[in-house]
Formats: structure tokens, sequence, C-alpha cells
């Protein structure tokens, strides 16, 4: 017995990377398993590029001109669309309690779902923006830029709108609310992204916005799983 | 005589305008079994989940092992098995994906012991199953699982038996005792009638103010 005392922080510390990583598998394995629930932001995304010179006007020049901030719009939306689920089903199984009782930090559980959400859905994004940019006639030339800024900025909006999420879980209709508590902090990211493409469209540099993008990821990432973590201990208790 | 688990003093909760109980008090020591009744709507969930640190919406005191719940935290939540009205099973993952998942939450589980386990609550050769794909009862079963493998001294079980057959009652009471006889404590709700000797009875039908 003591000898297990005294071996509890050895163990403990070793373990710790596993409870992340274990939490990623299985979030990843269940987004597989639910894949068709995936799929509904990317056809959102497809949606709005190939309906919007349909509505508006299909003359290449008008659109090209158009095309970052309509991206990023869609990009942004889409996301928004995937929030309200992120832990609505395991509030409703009992998993989060689960989860909020354990030992382990919550805020690893927490970064690990906000990870495996950005893989099934801003990953996804980023890889098909240049699909959308080719749609909407952006200039190649915007084509790194809109990838970058994509790549940067979409880790972001998942973690954003998770606090939202979280926040709102407890609710039995919170979509509506999710929309209302996010959209101010996501103006942001969308300036920013969107700015990033027109400068590669234009020729300027990039540097100045990747950077901020970068900075308000890793404020982000350092920041937003306490809120998340604080924010799903409120829900449940409520 | 040792000090007291789980000690609760003053305890006062409202729902909704109802005061669900007020000025309760009790302590679980190790070794014991204690049983929350009450009709339905009394409060036993609520109790249960402020118990065990999930729900703050309560006035009182609780100290674990003699420090306030607040400051024991981290302790308590490593010394605690919670069983909640949901069962704690992800429909899409099989049995043992999920205990695998309860593993890694819980680092003093040991993870070879899984398979043991998920025989023993009648679930042998369901290991691949996707949980969607099991009764009611047997989805219930997997969380019950978790009996055998934890080695957590506190169990807080909500309705632990809705949906499991006899046979299956009988096995978790035994295991219960087993547990108790070991220096846990237990605190369960359940509507079928207990036979556990040195039961101990909380009614909260009675707690509650005058509404």
């Amino acid at each position: 017995m003591s000898e297990m005392a005294t071996n509890k922080p050895a163990t403990q510390d070793r373990r710790r990377p596993g409870t992340f990583r274990a939490a990623l598998k299985r979030d990843l394995l269940l987004a597989f398993r639910n894949r068709r629930d995936l799929v509904n932001p990317l056809v959102f995304f497809l949606m709005v590029a190939t309906l919007f010179p349909l509505g508006v006007s299909p003359e290449p020049t008008f659109l090209a001109e158009l095309a970052p901030g309509l991206v990023w719009v869609a990009a942004l939306l889409a996301t928004l669309l995937s929030m309200d689920s992120l832990f609505r089903a395991d509030y409703e199984d009992g998993t989060l309690e689960q989860a909020l009782l354990s030992p382990q930090p919550l805020i690893l559980v927490v970064l690990a779902r906000v990870t495996a959400h950005w893989v099934m859905t801003g990953l996804p994004l980023t890889l098909m923006a240049p699909l959308l940019g080719l749609m909407l006639f952006l200039p190649s030339e915007g084509m790194p830029g809109l990838m970058l800024s994509l790549l940067l900025g979409t880790p972001t909006l998942s973690l954003i709108g998770a606090i939202g999420a979280a926040l709102t879980v407890g609710l039995r209709k919170g979509g509506m609310l999710i929309s209302l508590l996010v959209l101010p902090l996501y103006i942001p990211v969308l300036i920013f992204g969107s700015g990033a493409v027109q400068a590669a469209v234009t020729g300027l540099p990039l540097a100045g916005y990747l950077a901020l993008l970068g900075a308000m990821l890793a404020l982000g990432l350092v920041l937003a799983p306490l809120a998340i973590a604080a924010a799903l201990r409120i829900s449940v208790s409520g | 005589m040792a000090e007291a688990l789980l000690k609760v003093e003053k305890l006062f909760c409202e729902r909704d305008d109802r005061i669900l109980f007020d000025g309760l008090s009790f302590e679980v020591h190790a070794g014991e079994v204690l049983q929350i009744e009450g009709q339905n709507g009394s409060g036993k969930t609520t109790l249960l989940r402020i118990l065990s640190g999930l729900s703050r919406n309560f006035e009182g005191d609780i100290a674990w092992r003699g420090e306030p719940l607040d400051e024991a935290m981290q302790d308590f939540r490593a010394s605690l098995l919670y069983f909640g009205h949901q069962p704690g099973v992800k429909a899409t993952l099989t049995p043992e994906e999920n205990l695998n998942w309860y593993a890694a939450l819980h680092p003093d589980i040991d993870v070879d012991g899984i398979a043991d386990a998920l025989s023993r609550v009648g679930l042998a050769g369901y290991e691949d199953v996707p949980c969607h794909n099991l009764s009611a009862g047997q989805h219930r079963r997997v969380s019950l699982a978790r009996l055998y493998l934890s080695r957590a001294p506190l169990w807080i079980l909500d309705e632990p038996f809705t949906a499991i057959d006899k046979k299956g009652v009988a096995e978790k009471e035994q295991l219960i005792l087993n547990h108790a006889a070991r220096g846990g404590a237990v605190v369960l709700t359940t509507h079928h009638e207990l036979t556990l000797a040195g039961l101990r009875r909380i009614n909260l039908d009675d707690r509650a103010g005058t509404s």
C-alpha cells in the first residue's frame, strides 16, 4: 500500500500525456463512426460557393473581387453550424459527467475534443477552400493566402465556438444563443483572415496578417480550454 | 471512531421555488452502505449530484476526510466512482472502448481487468458490439462493469439496478456488500427492496421544509 502511494506521482506523470491521446483517439473514433454528421458543414460550404454565383452574378471579375470574403464567411458559418453538437451528445448520455468527475485535468479532455472537431471540420474546409476559390474565380496568387489563413484561422474558430457550445450545452435549444455569444469573437478572425487573402491577391506581404492570426490562435490555445472547462462545469451544475 | 469519509452538514437545496431538503446532516463512514429514499421528485438524484461535486446548487458544508470538499477536490475525484442517471456509455463505441476511455480518465484502473469485468457483468462475447446494438439492461451493465474495475473507496450510485434482471441485482448487492466489507462506502438510491445487512437509510420525504 505504501509502495503504491510513493509510486503514484511517477505513474501519473507518465500517464498524463496519455489522457490527451486517449481522449483524442476516442473523439476521432466517435467522429468517424458518426461521419454522416460531418458532411453537413462541408456540403454547406460547397453550397454557398455554388449558389452565390447563381443568385448574384456569374461575372468572373465581380466574383473574384468577392471571393476572399465569401470563402471566409462560408467557412466561418460552416464551423458555427457544427458547433452546437460539440458537447451535446456527451451531455445527454452522461459521459460528460464522467469526464468532469475524473481526477485527470479536464482541459486536456476538452482540448482533445476541440482538436478532433478541427480535424473533422476545419481541416477539410481548409483543404476544400482552393476548390471554392477556383469556382469563384479567385486569382491563383490568392490561393496560398487562402490556405494559410484558413489553416491558422479555423482552429481559432473551433476553440472560440467550443466556449459557446460549453456554455449552452445545458439548454435545450442552444443553437441560436451560440451564434449570439460567439459571432462577436469571430469577427476579428474573419477580418484578418479575409484580409490575408486580399493581400495575397494584390501581391502585398502576408506576414502581418498571418502573424496576427497566429497570435489569436496561440491566445486561444492557452485560454480557451480553461474557459471551456469552466463553462462545462457551470452548465452541468445547473 | 474513525473519521467520516464524507460529512454533510446543514445541507439546503431549493429547486424551482420548492425546498427539496433543509438542514440535512449525515456522515458516511468507511464500511457503510447508505440508501437515500424518497418519492419521485424528492431530490434523491439532486442530492447525489451535490455529493459527487457535480452540482453546486446548494447551501451547507460537505467535507471529504475532514477537509472541505472544494479544497480536497483532486483527492475526492480520485476516490469517487459515480454512477449517474445516464449511464455514461457511448452508444457508438463498443463496451470495451467505453471502459478503455473510463480507464484513461482514472489512472488507477488496471486496463487488463476490463475483459474480466465485462464477463462478470455477463457481457462476454459482446466486447466488439457497438453499444447501440445492446439491450437497455446490457447498456447499463457496461457502466456497472466499472464497479469491478474501480479501486475508488466511495461509490455514489443513482438507481444502479434499473433495467437489470434479478440475478444481476443479486450479484450487484453482493458486490456492494463486499465493497463495504473491504472498507469502502456506498451511497445509493434504488426502488428495489434491498436486503443488505447493516444498511442505513435516509428518507428525504420528511426533510423538505414547509412548502
